[in-house]
């Protein structure tokens, strides 16, 4: 059974930075967590999403709230266990294993966290495959998985429990009790059985994020091999494969940068190291959601883009973002669970407001019949 | 006139200064008795110059030893951590990432209660003054005497702060106290390993400022001293005293605030080329452009002001290999060995002091022993140099188009040809001594950077506020009012949070005032 220890915590932290696609919250607090508990426990043990039996009645786990605010008034993953218990009470079912929501971000780290304070294992998986801003967009939700009860706790131990018909209208009535909690909840959502977390999840992410930093790492020291190249061969033989590719290699020229209603939207622009290479654009809504290369796109949410430092593989996140930075765009397939038609529509093109349809990495890059064939 | 000096890990440097002119400077080794190299130096300075100790008006000092000192974990003391914050926090103890050669001179004491602001600025819960006085009284018992004070969102109020500091003196009347909201900017556990790091430097900062001042008295010279920040603004003595973290790097700025003196440019960008590397940097106004990021020190992250130095491997020293299809230049380099293995030395290693010479434009050593090499490998290794030094520029730049550079440092001698995306480069004299021409550079400065509720205060409030009190604390360091001017603002709302919520940072600089001689 594979686990997270002290060992192999530098390579999944800076894999869920990977997966944070340009978002998701900077890591740094969730090592510190992860590390003391660690220190303590010594591992976390994961589940493979196939090996979860009927017995299991797992809980999502994650923060809400603004990054800065987490940076303060950091998560609590005690009164996280707080909201379990709120939830084990209201459904009258033990809570036996935990399930991230996330796999990229700050939120990738606070499950673990939890899991290891409660000595339960973690179903290795999560509902996002990536990073993404709000509660509805995962794949829980669009496989039926009832979002509600959805507490969140704060640092008092006190719980908010909401109970709602839809996903999205958690996520507004949540924001706002998250504020009056002080910018940052602790939340626990998705109540689900075994049979429901096999089905739904966007599986083995959290090797997944291990297994990408690791690549980094090996690619740094042996010192042979361009670091993103060696990240598409590992996608290739990544459980499930993944079809990944460098979308471009150039230099930052010009970004815009805004925060407006609760988001920071952009646009980054980059010039070819070569000049026939052309201009990248990529757009972003906290996560970078849009990448055309001389006007065509190449890759499009749910689909990851990942801006790397083209020498050493760190990722960089919008916020990160500055002129002359030289970097290597990484596209990465989302899983299928991602792409289907009431995926798209919960976190495809037009929830990021791109008025354009969802194609996929391999279709963009190959075209139609290729891709399909 | 002033006399700035520069105690670098192996070179004491000291530049005589009237006004804007450089009277004399000096380039001398540093000593393991760090005043004796200081006494050495000033008092060759003036010799040179010929003045006397009457026309001194003040001495500005940068130093690195703070730096070196907490990176090898050196000369430091143990620490205690009070963090007002409780029920927050809790699962983040103060020092979980400090490594263990860090861990064994500063212990783990710390002592978590119940404080601390929202981002709002409402109380998390309040101040368990009790809990404070305890941890005091325990601290005393275990003979721990320099204490780190933290509190959640002490950006936006210090008040907690303060009276964790009261509560704390009164029960430990010797204690001797750093407070984050006075070092660091949002982001507690960064910010308190800085206050921790500054803590731990209580006993060193002591004895060095002793030493400086006994150097001072030494050679009879009675006026103020002053100790260069990072952000290359001088502190007070004391202030140095009690803040010896904010020193840290300040070596990098110290160098482009002279390269800035020196050659008139005060918006461009400084190449400091040295014997392995090269330190690149922008200035802003004649200041050093601050790092966006964290910055790590010894390992450990953290999240106050810091110079934005990019640092490339390529040095006069920097080792050539290859030939002229495939050359490399650096980034490992013979360092301080240069004088006897580079070629132009009678050595056995080709570097790119003598790739200089060989193009003929340097004129160091001895030439007829690079006279032997392949004229399209010299060339290519001059392309090579100059477009390490063109890359470096281009990424520190903050956006498209030319703009002046500065050339500095004994390795400056490297380049000769024009710099792509550079409007001019300007090689001043004296650049050897930049960096204690820049410590000599009398300005002084205050910050503000905390969260606002524009919501509340209203913007135009709101920066008054952020402006009247850097003004305030640019005075208080020793600026004269009326020089004092605001340099920068910047505004960042919050994401995920209604609109008002602002992180705002203001910064004030003005001329050091009038000065009182000591009796």
């Amino acid at each position: 059974m594979s686990a997270i220890n002290l060992d192999n915590l530098a390579d999944f932290i800076r894999g869920t930075a990977i997966l944070g696609t340009g978002g998701g919250g900077d890591p740094y607090i969730g090592r510190l967590m992860l590390q003391q508990e660690l220190e303590k426990c010594g591992e976390i043990r994961l589940i493979d999403p196939d090996d979860v039996g009927d017995d299991i009645f797992t809980v999502t786990v994650a923060c809400m709230g603004a990054p800065t605010v987490f940076g303060e008034k950091l998560p609590n993953a005690t009164t996280a266990i707080e909201g379990i218990r709120r939830i084990e009470k209201e459904v009258g079912r033990s809570v036996n294993a935990i399930m991230p929501l996330e796999a990229g971000g700050v939120n990738a780290t606070l499950p673990l966290t939890v899991a290891a304070r409660m000595g339960l294992p973690v179903i290795d998986g999560d509902g996002m495959g990536r990073a993404f801003p709000e509660f509805q967009m995962t794949t829980f939700n669009i496989c039926g998985v009832d979002c509600s009860p959805f507490v969140m706790s704060d640092d008092f131990g006190n719980t908010v429990l909401l109970e709602t018909d839809s996903a999205l209208r958690t996520e507004t009535y949540g924001r706002a009790v998250c504020v009056k909690m002080g910018g940052i909840a602790q939340v626990a959502s998705y109540a689900m059985t075994g049979e429901e977390a096999r089905k739904s999840c966007v599986a083995r992410t959290v090797s997944l994020a291990r297994e990408i930093g690791q690549t980094v790492r090996e690619a740094r020291i042996a010192g042979e091999k361009d670091i993103c190249d060696a990240l598409v061969d590992y996608f290739e033989t990544s459980n499930p494969p993944r079809f990944s590719q460098i979308l471009f290699d150039g230099k930052v020229q010009d970004i815009v940068r805004e925060t407006r209603d609760g988001w920071t939207h952009g646009q980054v622009f980059l010039e070819g190291l070569d000049e026939a290479d052309g201009e990248m654009l990529i757009t972003f809504r906290n996560e970078y959601s849009q990448a055309t290369v001389n006007g065509k796109t190449v890759a499009i949410v749910p689909d990851l883009i990942s801006v790397l430092d083209r020498e050493t593989g760190e990722p960089i996140t919008t916020e990160t973002l500055r002129y002359g930075q030289r970097v290597k765009v990484l596209g990465v397939a989302a899983l299928p669970v991602m792409r289907t038609r009431e995926a798209v529509e919960i976190f495809g093109p037009r929830a990021f407001a791109i008025d354009e349809e969802f194609q996929s990495l391999e279709t963009l890059a190959w075209g139609e019949a290729e891709a399909v064939g | 006139m002033h006399i700035g000096v520069d105690v670098g890990g192996t070179n004491t440097d000291a530049a005589l200064l009237d006004g804007n002119k450089v009277l004399s400077s000096i380039k001398s080794p540093t000593t393991d008795d760090v005043g004796l190299g200081v006494v050495g130096a000033i008092g060759q300075v003036m010799q040179q110059s010929g003045c006397k100790v009457s026309d001194i008006s003040s001495v500005m000092i940068g130093t690195t030893q703070f730096t070196n000192a907490f990176v090898e974990g050196k000369k430091l003391v143990p620490v205690a951590t009070f963090r007002a914050a409780l029920p927050a926090t809790r699962d983040v103890m103060p020092m979980v990432e400090f490594p263990p050669h860090l861990k064994k001179p500063i212990g783990d004491l710390s002592y978590l209660v119940s404080g601390g602001y929202e981002f709002d600025g409402r109380h998390i819960a309040p101040l368990d003054e009790l809990a404070v006085a305890k941890g005091a009284r325990d601290m005393k018992a275990r003979g721990v005497n320099s204490v780190a004070v933290s509190s959640v969102f002490a950006p936006i109020n210090d008040q907690m702060e303060k009276r964790m500091a009261e509560i704390i003196l009164n029960e430990a009347p010797d204690a001797e106290l750093t407070l984050s909201s006075e070092i660091g900017r949002v982001g507690l556990i960064e910010r308190e390993n800085a206050t921790i790091m500054n803590a731990s430097l209580a006993a060193l900062s002591r004895t060095v400022v002793n030493a400086f001042r006994s150097a001072l008295a030494e050679l009879d010279i009675t006026c103020p001293f002053y100790i260069s920040q990072n952000d290359g603004t001088l502190m007070t003595a004391e202030f140095a005293e009690k803040y010896p973290v904010l020193t840290f790097a300040s070596g990098p700025t110290n160098s482009m605030r002279g390269a800035a003196f020196l050659s008139g440019i005060e918006d461009g960008i400084v190449v400091d080329i040295g014997g392995t590397t090269s330190d690149v940097g922008v200035l802003k106004g004649g200041f050093p452009r601050e790092s966006a990021i964290s910055v790590d020190i010894g390992s450990v992250r953290t999240n106050f002001r810091m110079p934005d130095v990019l640092a490339i491997g390529l040095g006069g020293g920097s080792i050539v290999r290859g030939n002229s299809d495939n050359v490399r230049v650096g980034p490992d380099s013979v360092a301080l060995n240069l004088t006897n293995k580079a070629l132009v030395f009678g050595g056995d290693t080709l570097t790119s002091t003598d790739i200089a010479v060989a193009a003929g434009y340097a004129d160091i050593g001895d030439k007829s022993l690079v006279s032997h090499l392949d004229p399209a490998l010299v060339e290519a290794a001059v392309d090579c140099i100059h477009a390490l030094i063109e890359d470096a520029v281009d990424r520190v730049k903050s956006s498209k188009g030319n703009v002046p550079v500065v050339l500095v440092g004994g390795g400056s001698v490297l380049l000769n040809r024009p710099i792509k995306g550079a409007s001019e480069a300007i090689k001043p004299e004296l650049s050897g001594v930049a960096n204690a021409i820049g410590a000599g550079l009398a300005q002084v400065g205050g910050e503000v950077d905390r969260v606002y509720s524009y919501g509340d205060l209203g913007r135009d409030g709101a920066l008054d506020h952020a402006r009247k009190e850097a003004t305030d604390r640019a005075v208080n360091a020793g600026a004269s009012a009326d020089t004092v001017s605001i340099v920068s603002i910047e505004e960042v709302p919050l994401t995920y949070l209604p609109a008002g919520a602002v992180r705002v940072k203001v910064k004030a600089i003005g001329d050091l005032g009038p000065q009182e001689h000591a009796a």
